[in-house]
């Protein structure tokens, strides 16, 4: 006990002289420091806006307009005569801004069935890098989409109220970073159609997302998301009948730019088509290449 | 036995107090960087350098958290900790050196001096040797220093297409306020 007393004065004398030095005087500062350290919200869940179609829990900073563009071509076994989907090219153009660091808007339009899109999203909780506090990332997240394309004649088209052009969809992106290469989103996603194809077909329809990234380097990663549809709900088209989207995508980042290389089963790019009317089969070849492209501008300096 | 205790007790607590007195301490010393090229112009800038000054021995010793540099563009700072600097694996950039010259800490003054030691970043630790400038005042000393730094010495790679954009000597500018509280 008192041989204990004896060590533990000794240290401290020791330690007093040892501040004198100058390595210990950044020590000195540098534990000080760390003991200040205050939580902080992990940043770069995601490179992009998107893992491949689904949307991740980014969003543009206050201020800041995020261009999109994203190409889908035919399906890669369409044949040699077609040079394997590169003659059938559709896209969707989409710009995203952020009025606070936290929400975000966004509009769109795709070339599938001439459609439109707005939504917004709200960044509601953030992970922080003190995990006992805030473990994951939230974003919520509410599409409106509305198509134009014409039914048959003029005639039979204006019969159709414009209403019926409408789709609703309400997501809770739950994303976490387990590490600075490995990141994984779940979304719980609820849809609202207001036509189906069928009076057997579901007008509120239920599915669950899921994407995740992993890094391959700095600046490129490896992406995959799969969007399943709960069973039995859209079930009217058998012809060839509805299935899941699986979507793989190679990031690249350059800057302000986000490219990616994508593969995917779903030819369109707004939730109520991707998540609820991809029909191509992975099996069969019915494989759509495509890319998203992405550059952010600053609209307004920071403060 | 305990009466000994207590006496290296009381005399590590006088030695430190002593020690404490002779060192000046700030934790809002400020620290810039800036790069300038044709094509862009970037710049971080911190709030929260930790700085502290030695009178006796003149050691000087900085700790700078990289998650504190605040960028114009949001981008530009997540880009920074992710891809170059690395924070999350390198957090802090310290520097611990000495300074040398002519200076009267009893003397209002404004003092040329020069700074020697060694900047840690990025898991590397460079000699750098810069001139400064202290401005002795009652109760205060004011350092301001403006030296340049490679980012390849500190292993921070650059990738090609980036590469016009970043500047190869970028400009380090450090403030500091110590309040003489004696």
């Amino acid at each position: 006990m008192n041989n204990r007393k004896i060590f533990i004065a000794i240290l401290c004398f020791f330690s007093v002289f040892q501040l004198s030095a100058q390595d210990s005087l950044l020590k000195s500062i540098s534990d000080t420091m760390t003991a200040a350290h205050k939580t902080e919200y992990v940043t770069g869940t995601f490179k992009a806006l998107y893992i491949v179609n689904m949307k991740t829990i980014e969003a543009p900073a206050a201020g800041a307009l995020n261009f999109e563009i994203q190409h889908r071509f035919g399906t890669i076994n369409s044949g040699a005569y077609n040079l394997w989907g590169l003659d059938f090219a559709t896209f969707r153009l989409s710009l995203d801004y952020g009025i606070s660091d936290r929400f975000s808007i966004g509009i769109g339009r795709s070339t599938t069935e001439k459609t439109f899109d707005g939504y917004v999203k709200y960044k509601l909780l953030r992970q922080t890098d003190n995990t006992t506090s805030m473990p994951v990332s939230v974003s919520l997240l509410g599409t409106s989409t509305y198509f134009t394309q014409h039914f048959g004649t003029k005639a039979e088209d204006s019969a159709i109220s414009s209403a019926y052009r409408f789709d609703f969809t309400a997501q809770i992106l739950i994303a976490r970073k387990f590490s600075e290469k490995f990141s994984l989103e779940i979304i719980p996603t609820f849809i609202h159609y207001n036509l189906v194809d069928s009076p057997d077909d579901h007008n509120n329809v239920f599915a669950l997302c899921v994407g995740a990234r992993m890094k391959i380097s700095k600046r490129m990663a490896i992406t995959g998301e799969y969007n399943y549809l709960f069973p039995n709900q859209l079930n009217s088209i058998t012809d060839p009948p509805r299935t899941n989207s699986l979507s793989f995508g190679w990031d690249i980042e350059t800057g302000g730019h986000v490219f990616q290389l994508v593969f995917t089963n779903s030819q369109s790019m707004v939730e109520p088509q991707y998540i609820g009317d991809t029909r191509g089969t992975w099996g069969k070849g019915f494989i759509y290449f495509g890319f998203n492209i992405s550059r952010m501008f600053n609209l307004k300096p920071r403060k | 036995m305990y009466r000994r205790f207590l006496f290296f007790f009381l005399l590590a607590i006088f030695l430190s107090a002593k020690n404490f007195s002779q060192s000046l301490m700030t934790k809002s010393g400020f620290i810039g960087f800036y790069s300038k090229t044709s094509l862009e112009d970037i710049k971080g800038e911190n709030n929260q350098a930790y700085a502290v000054m030695d009178l006796k021995t003149r050691h000087i010793a900085f700790a700078v958290l990289l998650k504190g540099f605040i960028f114009p563009k949001e981008l530009m700072q997540e880009h920074f900790n992710e891809n170059y600097v690395e924070s999350d694996k390198y957090p802090k950039a310290t520097f611990s050196g000495t300074c040398s010259g002519d200076m009267d800490l009893t003397k209002e003054g404004i003092y040329q001096v020069v700074i020697k030691g060694e900047l840690s970043l990025h898991g590397i630790t460079k000699p750098v040797e810069t001139t400064a400038q202290l401005e002795i005042k009652k109760d205060h000393i004011l350092g301001t220093s403006i030296f340049k730094i490679k980012p390849e010495d500190f292993q921070i790679s650059i990738p090609g297409i980036v590469r016009d954009k970043i500047a190869s000597d970028i400009s380090v500018k450090v403030q500091t306020d110590w309040v003489r509280t004696n």
